[in-house]
């Protein structure tokens, strides 16, 4: 085949398709656009205010340090005027971490940003390594995932931090919106395609961890293209998988997500954009902010599961956290809407505003839930922003969820305890976790 | 395949990237000589380079987060000289003397 000219500067050979709209593009005009279009999503959405300081939640993968590049790029180019510092969470699973650790060093240099490091040792007792040693692997990450959503929160307190941006692509609210579509969970569909999530926040101390903003500037950035673009102008990133959830894609959402790609390149934006429209048809959305500054489920409850990555894109892991909150919106939907007739809205207007193909997929789910299949589910009921009595995170529940896993892994501990008070004293200087079990 | 390997394999380097590296002997970059026809005569192009691939180079069991369905997993990107492979044929490419082909997983943690 011929060499294709690029389609914007018609001279130089074209090395990129862009999945949105099949347009070809050299190198240099790819980067030039991709970086304008996060630009325009900054700008048109508000994200950042002038002498703002900003943690980006950084894992040392492809998505955050491709925000992080691009980020540092445009505050130089537009003059934003915000301080941008990296934000990592250590999880404490050895061996998993400490090369995305080397790499968010390295990008700290090569950003010339200021890195602070957090383990959830430090913030809950316990790494990942001893939460596996206790529960299996099974389910350990919905520990991980509720665990690191705080985690962002209550490290960009420590730092002065009002605002924590993160890497989430166009790839991954998509997978959510089939998710939330999945399982009828309207109101959860409006928070996690909004942009900006802010926390009110419930309590009136200053230094609360409650009332942090956060918000995705890659929310319209197809993960295709972010990996591109990390080729491309040869960033430095790390790629692994979680140890802990092993072949996670499989049967999954972003299984689907891939395939939808691969068909239709555009379906991604195409099931981004109709979660936006369905979101805002929901009961109690509040449009005038995308259903960011008073929605019925607080921030701290949104699922971003996900071991690993600070986006939380692992599959598993957010089946898993899934399951909780099905769980756990069973017992709070007593009072709930009917979800039947929250989807007859949806499906009442404004579907086929767009290319019509969004469409298929989404239309699939949304009419066999006005059929029968969602009708037993009800709608999660209204829920009542209040503190978390352990720790005081927003929470919907009287005990946030992250205290809530907490009770129950420090409660198979005490054991520990007693050997180690009793008849172990030559055993206290290791720590007490690895103290032999009876 | 036997005798003057020379003018029946076609020098070529393959790199994996994304974590598929971690499939490939947690190797980035891996120097090839591939043949130049297929089973079938043809020239050897990427489809027949996967399949080749997985016979050859890819030890790890978990050869379904590679290929799937006999093609290349949908996720993972495939760069033909810096090119996305879509703009060459996709896996119809016929594979020239040093190529770049890079595999890289889009489906690993960021
Ligand atoms: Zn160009
Ligand atoms: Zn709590």
């Amino acid at each position: 085949m011929p060499p294709t000219p690029c389609a914007i500067c018609r001279t130089n050979r074209a090395l990129i398709l862009r999945p949105k709209d099949h347009s070809k593009l050299c190198k240099e005009c790819f980067i030039n656009v991709f970086e304008t279009e996060i630009h325009h999503t900054v700008t048109t959405n508000n994200l950042f205010n002038r002498g703002e300081k900003i943690a980006i939640g950084a894992s040392g993968g492809k998505d955050s340090t491709v925000l992080a590049s691009v980020l540092k790029t445009l505050n130089e180019r537009y003059d934003y005027g915000v301080e941008l510092i990296l934000l990592s969470i250590d999880e404490g699973i050895k061996g998993y971490r400490d090369d995305s650790l080397e790499t968010v060093k390295r990008n700290a240099k090569q950003y010339d940003m200021p890195l602070t490091i957090l383990g959830y040792d430090e913030l809950y007792g316990w790494t990942m390594d001893q939460v596996v040693e206790q529960v299996g692997k099974k389910g350990n990450c919905t520990y991980c995932g509720v665990f690191r959503r705080q985690a962002l929160d209550r490290g960009a307190v420590r730092l002065g931090v009002k605002h924590v941006v993160t890497g989430h692509n166009a790839d991954d609210v998509a997978e959510t919106v089939l998710m939330n579509l999945l399982r009828g969970d309207l109101p959860r569909l409006s928070r996690t395609t909004s942009i900006v999530t802010s926390t009110p926040s419930a309590s009136n101390d200053p230094n609360s961890h409650t009332n942090i903003k956060r918000s995705k500037p890659l929310k319209y950035a197809y993960e295709k293209e972010i990996v591109l673009y990390a080729h491309h102008k040869n960033l430095d990133y790390f790629s692994t998988e979680c140890i802990y959830s092993p072949e996670a894609f499989r049967g999954s959402a972003r299984a689907l997500i891939k395939n939808l790609e691969r068909v239709r390149p555009s379906a991604i934006l195409d099931v981004v954009r109709s979660g936006e429209d369905m979101a805002k048809l929901v009961p109690g959305a509040d449009e005038s902010c995308g259903g960011a500054c008073s929605s019925q489920v607080p921030a701290a409850e949104e699922e971003e599961g996900g071991c690993g990555s600070s986006n939380g894109r692992n599959a598993g892991g957010k089946m898993a956290s899934m399951e909780a909150h099905l769980a756990q919106n069973e017992v709070a939907a007593e009072n709930g809407l009917e979800i039947e007739i929250t989807m007859n809205g949806v499906n009442g207007q404004r579907h086929n505003r767009q290319d019509g193909g969004t469409a298929s997929v989404v239309n699939g789910k949304k009419g066999r839930a006005k059929g029968q299949a969602f009708t037993p589910r009800k709608a999660p009921k209204q829920q009542v922003m209040g503190q978390c009595k352990r720790c005081g995170y927003l929470s919907s529940q009287e005990i946030c969820k992250a205290c809530v896993l907490l009770e129950s892994l420090n409660k198979n501990r005490p054991k520990n305890h007693i050997e180690v008070s009793s008849h172990m004293q030559e055993e206290t200087n290791g720590e007490v976790h690895n103290v032999t079990r009876g | 395949m036997s005798g003057t390997k020379d003018d029946k394999a076609i020098p070529i380097t393959v790199e994996f990237s994304g974590g598929l590296e971690m499939l490939f002997s947690n190797q980035r970059k891996h120097q090839l000589s591939i043949p130049t026809k297929d089973e079938a005569g043809s020239p050897s192009n990427i489809a027949y380079l996967v399949k080749y691939l997985c016979e050859n180079v890819l030890k790890d069991p978990r050869k379904d987060l590679f290929i799937l369905d006999g093609s290349v997993r949908p996720g993972i990107l495939v760069l033909v000289n810096d090119a996305d492979w879509e703009l060459e044929g996709e896996d119809k490419y016929e594979i020239q003397r040093n190529d770049n082909i890079l595999f890289v997983s889009t489906l690993h943690g960021g």
